[in-house]
């Protein structure tokens, strides 16, 4: 139907751009990750496996990657906690305020992440508005100093920042069950209660595993909220590749993290489409 | 027939052996803002009834369904089922299942556990539900099928679980919203007979929502026929097609030629056509079915028929019968509907039983 000429020029210019932007790049970090620093501070390109030993062997940083997961997984927990009751309410039950309301869910996503960062900021600091407002309460004496640069902090901001990653696919799933399903089950006997557990959270896991895996995929992979708010005790393994592509001056080790945790995130986003595969039936 | 009469009528389908009906719609009424969907709807189903809801799209039908199922709320009248007012309960609390226009199965569940869904949510043994669903399943012939997901199966099978999905809970009513109408016209046919059968044989009330009059005849102990959020007539199949009410339920149901007309001093006079009737003088309307014209034969009119002569202007041959059109002068078509004619006709005489010309209601437009 169409000819080789027109297929080559459709197909030409994403092939360049997944090579040059995507491919290349890891492909050259792959490479990095088996090089070594010299004294002198020069890339040595001798094929080794010493930064995937060092990964293994240094404390600091397989203990960071697994703070950053066990970080990223509570952030997963509290979005969905968050986001599947707002949806929920929203697909079924805001009737005409529904367009609306979904807006004001969308909103912040068009806010810069460094201003709702520094929000929190404000917010959470030990002259911040939260402190400030629990003094003048008499609930507290002195400002709270856990709120701010913590592992509370980044979780807390990150959940305020990625709820809404994890709303919008729960949202689409629920929007997509049809209403009749809902009517039958009720037609059949089932209380409201048991028409949630036994049919729309049934249909709405394929919503679940991509809004789950989004915000798990990418507070895992943040660095700001913990440059800003974590503190010493809430960085997390961004900020050692950041570190080390920057002062450290030691891309070989950096980039076998990243080549470490793209795995990680690979091996992730296949798992959960094939939980998504398996949950969904339309 | 006077009007009193046809009052009558109406709702001499309805009280069967003075027997308390099953399900008692009274005034229901429901609008969607200004939008009249129902007007004043008061109906009653007997036990045991086969009664369908026969309208065309847009009459209201399966709006008063889903007000008796619960999914819609009357907007005024009342919806009693024995002595319990049902119209204030939610859904989930009725004794009536639906089988939905789309079947509506969970596609997430096998055959099996869509069938057991309603007894699993009301806590029965599991022994119970086990014996109860595979009873279900034999009864709609899809045994085989038990472990299969809806979207394996075909339509028609589809269309089989959702009625087994519905009657496992022994509904006091069931609520079939154009179950049918997805299916070809063969597998429709079959079904037809298969579901009028099979509500025999369970014993439960149906309320069958459709808008094919073909179906409502075949299947109906009563047609309650419905227009633009009003019931028009109810009655068993052979009255409203018999004895129809208005002129609307002359047409809607089978064809049938309205003669309008004029009574003055007891003799009826509709164009070319006259005969005598005792009906006080007015305007009339009469509907005469075109199988009860027939071609004249012989010379004298026999008592009480009404004779004319025409010229026929287009014949069609459908096999077991024929439909000829006959221009009568004065702008009079009749149809007549007569055993194969034999060949083409030109100038014919017509003889009716001025007893088959029914006197109907005028059906004045509606909003």
């Amino acid at each position: 139907m169409f000819s080789r000429a027109y297929k080559a020029a459709v197909t030409l210019p994403p092939l360049v751009w997944v090579t040059m932007f995507l491919l290349m790049p890891y492909l050259l970090m792959f490479c990095y990750s088996f090089w070594s620093v010299s004294a002198s501070q020069t890339i040595v390109h001798s094929w080794n496996l010493d930064n995937y030993g060092q990964l293994l062997r240094v404390d600091v940083y397989w203990q960071t990657l697994l703070r950053s997961m066990w970080i990223a997984a509570r952030v997963t927990v509290f979005s969905l906690v968050l986001g599947y009751p707002l949806a929920y309410f929203l697909s079924f039950y805001a009737g005409k305020k529904k367009d609306l309301l979904y807006q004001l869910v969308i909103i912040p996503l068009w806010v810069s992440y460094l201003v709702r960062a520094y929000a929190w900021k404000t917010i959470l600091g030990s002259d911040g508005v939260l402190n400030t407002l629990l003094q003048y309460m008499h609930l507290t004496k002195h400002p709270l100093e856990f709120l701010l640069y913590s592992p509370f902090a980044v979780v807390l901001t990150l959940t305020h920042i990625y709820t809404p990653f994890a709303f919008l696919p729960i949202y689409a799933a629920l929007e997509h069950i049809p209403r009749n399903l809902v009517e039958a089950s009720h037609d059949l006997g089932a209380t409201p209660g048991q028409t949630f557990w036994k049919v729309i959270l049934p249909l709405s896991i394929p919503g679940v595993v991509a809004g789950a895996t989004f915000a798990f995929v990418l507070s895992l992979g943040d660095f700001l909220a913990p440059l800003l708010l974590g503190g010493p005790s809430g960085i997390m393994i961004s900020n050692i590749v950041v570190s080390l592509f920057g002062a450290a001056y030691n891309w070989p080790l950096g980039a076998a993290i990243s080549f470490c945790m793209l795995l990680l995130v690979v091996t992730l986003l296949v798992f959960s489409e094939r939980l998504e595969k398996k949950w969904s039936f339309s | 027939m006077t009007t009193s009469e046809i009052a009558v009528n109406m709702t001499s389908g309805s009280d069967r052996g003075g027997r308390a009906p099953l399900l008692s719609i009274r005034s229901v009424a429901k609008h969607f803002g200004k939008n009249v969907v129902l007007r004043d709807i008061s109906l009653d189903v007997a036990e045991g009834e086969f009664l369908t809801i026969l309208g065309e799209s847009g009459s209201g039908k399966t709006t008063l369904l889903r007000i008796i199922a619960g999914f819609e709320t009357a907007s005024a009248g009342e919806v009693w089922m024995g002595e319990e007012r049902l119209d204030r309960q939610p859904p989930y609390r009725r004794r009536v299942n639906t089988v939905f226009q789309h079947y509506a199965l969970f596609p997430h569940l096998t055959v099996e556990q869509n069938v057991a869904y309603g007894l699993r949510v009301a806590k029965r043994p599991e022994m119970e539900i086990a014996s109860r669903v595979s009873e279900a399943l034999e009864k709609v012939k899809m045994s085989a099928h038990a472990k299969s997901k809806p979207s394996k199966i075909s339509g028609g099978q589809q269309q089989r679980i959702a009625l087994a999905r519905a009657l496992v809970n022994r509904p006091r009513l069931l609520l079939l919203d154009e179950p049918l109408s997805a299916l070809d016209a063969n597998l429709r046919r079959q079904m037809q007979v298969e579901l009028k059968s099979l509500q025999r044989e369970v014993g439960i009330s149906f309320i069958f929502v459709t808008h094919d009059q073909e179906e409502a005849m075949v299947m109906s102990d009563r047609i309650a026929l419905l227009r633009s959020g009003e019931l028009e007539q109810v009655a068993t199949p052979r009255e409203i097609y018999g004895r129809p009410a208005t002129a609307y339920a002359a047409q809607f149901i089978g064809h049938t030629n309205l003669l309008k007309g004029e009574v003055r001093g007891g003799i009826v006079r509709c164009g070319v056509l006259t005969w005598a009737a005792e009906l006080p003088d007015g305007p009339v309307l009469f509907s005469l079915r075109p199988e009860n014209v027939r071609l004249a034969a012989g010379n004298s009119a026999s008592a009480g028929s009404v004779r004319v002569r025409g010229r026929v202007r287009h014949q069609a041959f459908h096999g077991a019968t024929e439909l000829i059109r006959v221009e009568c002068g004065d702008g009079l078509v009749l149809v007549v509907r007569t055993p194969g004619s034999g060949g083409a006709l030109n100038d014919v005489e017509l003889e009716f039983s001025a007893a088959d010309a029914v006197l109907v209601r005028e059906s004045p437009e509606r909003i």
